[in-house]
């Protein structure tokens, strides 16, 4: 147990500066970082995925120097990785781990599963009510229809 | 009400049902004949409603106003690839009010986000028809003399009706009883069961329409069609149970009528037509008279 700390310790500090996401699931780890538009920053980003992991089997890491995400960025990460863990680096210690939780409304994100609804049909960003977080099931503010995590297709 | 658009049933409460119907008492009474005089209604018909279509029309017409649109997408814009955002833009500088009927699901509800005038949505592909739900509410009113503590029996696709599930949805403020009468596959959906259990509607689920008759006093049909079946073994089976026949009627009470959103296809046999309890083409009447006080009221008229 001990050693598995020092290990996930040893990773997060390969930053100076930052936040580190750690337990996305492997599969989302494109998705997360194109959620948070990881493209368009300049700074420093590293990332592993297919990593071990007793809670998710196999998991994905990112490290970005220098960025320090607001809450409506972090609860982006929260409907593609809600297990997901954030940790702010200075000075190659963690200072503070910051809570991810999933938002009570989302826009866009992922498409509405209903294929009748307008936004599958119009150049419409989707809107949604959350109305579960585990897994997340989401209510379409248009077509009323529920898409449910197992579903989400990301725009 | 007034300059607030009506997509769904669940934008209006229960004090807003009431007005309506008073109002709509009062249209039938032919009060407030020219009452839409120099109104300009649009009506945006993005897929063929006759019925709707007419029924709208006729309430602006009888009541002053005017009307201008199209009546399918054939002859719209639409087909030449404009969007709905720009068609709804355009179309709300010639006229007070647009009524819309769409084929895709929360059409209506983008259109009154964007729209500079009220929308009325007059249906959204499987979603919502609200004015369906408040001309029944008109139509039970007026043979009941009120809507509190009815038992009201809803028959055929209860899963996909949307009449029906608006109608309940409605009607649940009224302390009612409701019999759910479908075959087992087309059965009201789980999340309604849930609102209906959340406020203690009393509700009972049956396969069967002749034990539920005697105690009714709507009998709400639909259509059970056969597209909606993924075994058309077990549409075979169901077609006939779910038909009314003259004979059936006997032992009903007197105060039951009989409602049916239209069109009918052979789920109310032609028998039951000179019955006084049914009502289901003066529904289609009330339909006109809930209309314009809709109308009135959104234009802030009334
Ligand atoms: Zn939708």
């Amino acid at each position: 147990m001990s050693t598995h700390i020092q290990g996930k310790q040893l990773n997060v500090s390969a930053i100076k500066n930052g936040t580190v996401i750690d337990h996305v699931p492997s599969k989302n780890l494109f998705e997360v970082i194109s959620i948070l538009k990881l493209q368009n920053i300049d700074s420093q980003i590293t990332f592993g995925s297919n990593l071990e992991s007793k809670k998710l089997g196999s998991k994905a890491i990112i490290k970005i120097s220098d960025k320090f995400f607001v809450q409506d960025e972090i609860n982006k990460i929260a409907i593609l990785a809600p297990q997901a863990r954030l940790s702010i680096i200075k000075d190659y210690a963690v200072v503070e781990k910051q809570k991810i939780s999933v938002p009570e409304y989302i826009h866009g994100i992922t498409k509405c599963f209903n294929p009748s609804c307008i936004t599958n049909h119009q150049n419409i960003k989707p809107k949604y009510t959350v109305l579960a977080d585990n897994p997340i099931s989401l209510q379409c503010f248009y077509c009323e229809k529920i898409t449910e995590q197992e579903h989400f297709d990301f725009i | 009400m007034k300059g607030k658009s009506l997509v769904s049933i669940l934008d209006y409460q229960v004090e807003e049902y009431l007005q309506i119907i008073q109002l709509a008492s009062e249209f039938e009474a032919l009060k407030h004949q020219n009452i839409l005089h120099g109104k300009v209604v649009g009506s945006l018909f993005f897929e063929p409603s006759t019925r709707t279509r007419l029924s709208f029309e006729s309430a602006v017409n009888h009541s002053g106003g005017r009307i201008i649109g199209f009546s399918d997408s054939n002859t719209s814009s639409s087909t030449k690839g404009e969007s709905l955002k720009d068609t709804i833009l355009t179309v709300a500088n010639y006229c007070d009010l647009i009524v819309m009927r769409h084929p895709h699901d929360g059409a209506a509800k983008f259109a009154s986000e964007i729209s500079p005038v009220p929308i009325i949505n007059a249906g959204d592909g499987a979603n919502q028809h609200p004015t369906q739900t408040l001309l029944d509410m008109y139509s039970i009113y007026k043979t009941q003399g009120k809507l509190d503590n009815l038992t009201i029996s809803l028959i055929g696709d209860l899963k996909y009706g949307r009449t029906v599930h608006s109608l309940l949805m409605a009607m649940m403020n009224f302390s009612p009883k409701f019999n759910l009468v479908s075959p087992k596959e087309l059965c009201l959906p789980v999340e309604y069961k849930k609102i209906l259990n959340a406020h203690s509607v009393p509700f009972n689920e049956d396969t069967d329409l002749h034990t539920i008759l005697p105690e009714t006093d709507i009998l709400y049909m639909t259509r059970v069609q056969k597209e909606r079946f993924s075994d058309p073994i077990e549409y075979e089976k169901n077609k006939n149970l779910y038909v009314l026949k003259s004979s059936m009627l006997e032992n009903t009470k007197d105060n039951m009528k009989i409602l049916h959103p239209l069109p009918r296809v052979n789920e109310i046999s032609q028998c039951v037509d000179s019955s006084p309890k049914a009502y289901y083409f003066q529904q289609a009447k009330n339909g006109m008279f809930t209309r314009q006080a809709i109308i009135s009221s959104i234009l802030g008229l009334i």
